[in-house]
């Protein structure tokens, strides 16, 4: 049998799940068959013409695709270099989660599933799903940290209204990942009619290859707008948050084999790398397994997963997606850890600059145009993931 | 570029199956299924809880109150397979300082007659991988040999990962893997789960994690009765959800034994560590 532990350099998914070192189902017995029946199936479901014309149908008319590439002429002048902004602030429910609950929503009808269960940080995962479960008439129980749930109340609200069952996750240290951990024992103990609509390029192969192609949608459309605004076929940088990565994945998608693009990551340093508080994986993490697949981890010596810290919710996750960390352990990625303060104050320039109130975790991508050294003539596209509406309180306590 | 192991893994892969064989046929596991198949007890304990040092008070008391086997749980910060019970036993033994280096310095000359208790009755450890990938698994397999741990059950681990990377690793040393099985695993690859498991296989009872208290349903015996048919080479012992008389009696009537976890972890925490509690709980589980 083929070790996993041999190098490899391509950029897509091995057979095996794996990209480079990264990847692979590190999942229990239990989950054997759930994921076995979605490793079998999710291409050939994904690929099938039927099921391409009702994702792109829904993406149009009911998600809002495709959203605008907008060239941000002032922020471009103020960072000395020409910036496209992709706007998936604009999707339907304020983020760019929904491109992916759309796909898996329609992956779990088509697996004769009854019920969806979803893990959330902030919200914003846990309402994409909630209300694809509306839209399609699944039942669907969100778990997210109890602390998370009193952080983020409104989103709360939104998902009780959109018909969710949000249960609290009250074991370890009640955030994202311990509502993970949740959402995989509820799936444990309801492995039949079940489906787990993991909210990022994480977990078990074949997740982060499913979720990544969900919102491969963001790379295809960025190609098509930047040629038809400028007539190049490609930036010389993209540029994406990454907390599990999947707006980065999708961003990154369809560049992934253009190396003369290069594609920057930024990760959430909190109140500085060598803080203590801080979710700078690549920064602070080494190999390791966390929700079924090898990644990169923040962990202790032990090997027990540490708690990470972020002022966006949506970032704070001790690990990152296996494409994340094969772009990271391979050079082909740069990545920059952006403090609470940098990505607070890209928030506020975006924001008088622009007119758009960017989501916190979408403002540390903005923030690292600052370190990127960027030249006149160089044309970069940010990927605009979320709207700041959800981050208003914490905005507003810096102002 | 992060180093890897993979060098070692590959150059000892079936370079050394004679040595492996025979390591493996000194096993206290293999040894204890040749001369009992029936009734066998396997008890579980989370290492360092309910206080950091309690490891071996517990590992000899169970011993003294005759139980077949003792898994001792490694602890780790996000158990996805656990129960509450067993998520709170590794949340408490972390808080306590418990590491798998401290575990093995706990373990360290169990085994020896000069301790003037040795400990003779087979361990596996169980636990999640990270801890162990932390640890380095050669580094891992070797102290587990040096300590006198017989095998291990990593649930995280899948059989196919195990095969690619870690196999002969581990038996190199002699450390026998366990795997799982449960009421969805497909007879294919129970079939291939037995040609490649030794010592013995991990029945799951039902779908869930630890810590059922649901009792033995009527599906479960319809699983129990369709495994027992299939005559696996290997021996079975059934675990999740036993917690008393009647469901270790109903499983011994299908499988070579039981493996009771969480309702031990409830009995430690009310009733203490002292060999006297443990014998109590292994005679009312045993009757």
């Amino acid at each position: 049998m083929q070790t996993t532990l041999e190098p490899q350099t391509s950029f897509e998914v091995s057979d095996k799940g794996f990209y480079g070192h990264f990847g692979g189902a590190f999942i229990p017995e239990m989950l054997y068959p759930n994921v076995e029946e979605l490793r079998q199936n999710y291409l050939k479901i994904i690929n099938d013409p039927a099921f391409q014309a009702e994702f792109w149908q829904l993406l149009e008319d009911y998600v809002g695709r495709p959203t605008p590439l907008f060239l941000a002429k002032r922020l471009s002048e103020k960072v000395g270099a020409t910036v496209y902004l992709k706007r998936e602030d604009l999707c339907h429910t304020g983020a760019h989660k929904v491109n992916n609950t759309i796909g898996q929503i329609l992956v779990a009808q088509r697996l004769g599933k009854k019920r969806i269960v979803a893990e959330t940080g902030a919200g914003q995962h846990g309402v994409a799903t909630a209300t694809v479960c509306a839209l399609m008439g699944l039942e669907c129980i969100v778990y997210m940290g109890s602390i998370d749930m009193e952080r983020q109340k409104p989103n709360v609200d939104r998902m009780r209204m959109l018909g969710a069952t949000v249960v609290p996750a009250t074991s370890g240290s009640q955030t994202l990942k311990d509502a993970t951990n949740e959402a995989m024992r509820h799936w444990i103990n309801n492995p039949v009619d079940t489906h787990y609509i993991i909210g990022s390029v994480v977990g078990p192969h074949p997740y982060p290859d499913m979720v990544a192609r969900f919102q491969s949608v963001i790379s295809e459309e960025v190609k098509k707008q930047l040629f038809a605004k400028t007539g190049r076929q490609n930036p010389d940088y993209v540029v994406a948050c990454v907390g599990g990565g999947s707006n980065a994945a999708g961003a990154f998608f369809h560049y992934l084999n253009e190396p003369t693009v290069r594609l920057v990551a930024a990760e959430a340093a909190g109140q500085g790398v060598s803080s203590g508080h801080s979710a700078a994986t690549t920064a602070l993490g080494k190999p390791g397994v966390l929700h079924g697949s090898r990644t990169i981890l923040m962990q202790t010596e032990d090997g027990q997963v540490i708690e990470p810290y972020s002022i966006s919710a949506g970032l704070d996750y001790p690990g990152i997606g296996p494409l994340h960390a094969h772009l990271f352990d391979s050079g082909r990625g740069d990545f920059y850890a952006i403090t609470d303060d940098e990505a607070l104050q890209a928030g506020f320039q975006l924001s008088k600059l622009e007119g758009i109130i960017p989501a916190l975790e979408s403002a540390h991508a903005l923030a690292a145009l600052e370190k990127m050294n960027l030249k006149p003539d160089d044309v970069v596209v940010v990927c605009l993931s979320g709207r700041g509406d959800k981050d208003l309180s914490t905005y507003a306590k810096h102002l | 570029m992060y180093v890897w192991a993979s060098a070692r893994a590959k150059t000892h892969y079936g370079l050394k199956p004679v040595h492996t064989f025979m390591t493996l046929t000194q096993n206290r596991i293999t040894d204890l299924f040749s001369q009992k198949s029936e009734r066998l007890l396997n008890v579980y304990f989370t290492a360092g809880f309910p206080q950091l040092n309690d490891t071996m008070t517990i590992l000899r008391g169970l011993q003294a109150a005759g139980v077949d086997l003792v898994e001792i749980g490694m602890p780790y910060s996000d158990p996805v397979a656990d129960g509450e019970t067993i998520q709170q036993s590794n949340g408490k033994a972390l808080d306590n300082g418990m590491s798998l280096k401290a575990l093995f310095d706990q373990l360290e000359g169990c085994r020896q007659e000069q301790s003037g208790d040795p400990v003779t009755v087979p361990i596996l450890l169980m636990g999640y991988i990270n801890p162990v990938l932390q640890y380095g698994v050669e580094a891992f397999c070797k102290k587990c040999q040096e300590v006198g741990v017989d095998g291990v059950i990593l649930p995280d681990l899948p059989l196919d990962l195990y095969l690619a990377d870690y196999a002969p690793t581990f038996r190199e040393y002699g450390i026998l893997n366990v795997n799982l099985i449960t009421p969805q695993t497909t007879e294919s690859r129970i079939r291939h789960i037995d040609e490649e498991s030794d010592g013995f296989i991990y029945m799951v009872s039902s779908a869930s994690i630890t810590g059922s208290t649901k009792g033995i349903s009527d599906s479960m015996r319809a699983y129990f009765e369709r495994i027992q048919a299939m005559n696996l080479r290997n021996p079975r012992l059934i675990g999740f959800g036993i917690n008393n008389h009647d469901t270790f009696d109903t499983a011994c009537e299908y499988a070579n034994g039981a493996i009771v976890g969480s309702a031990f972890i409830r009995h430690l925490e009310e009733k203490g560590t002292s060999a006297e509690s443990i014998l109590e709980f292994v005679h009312t589980i045993r009757a």
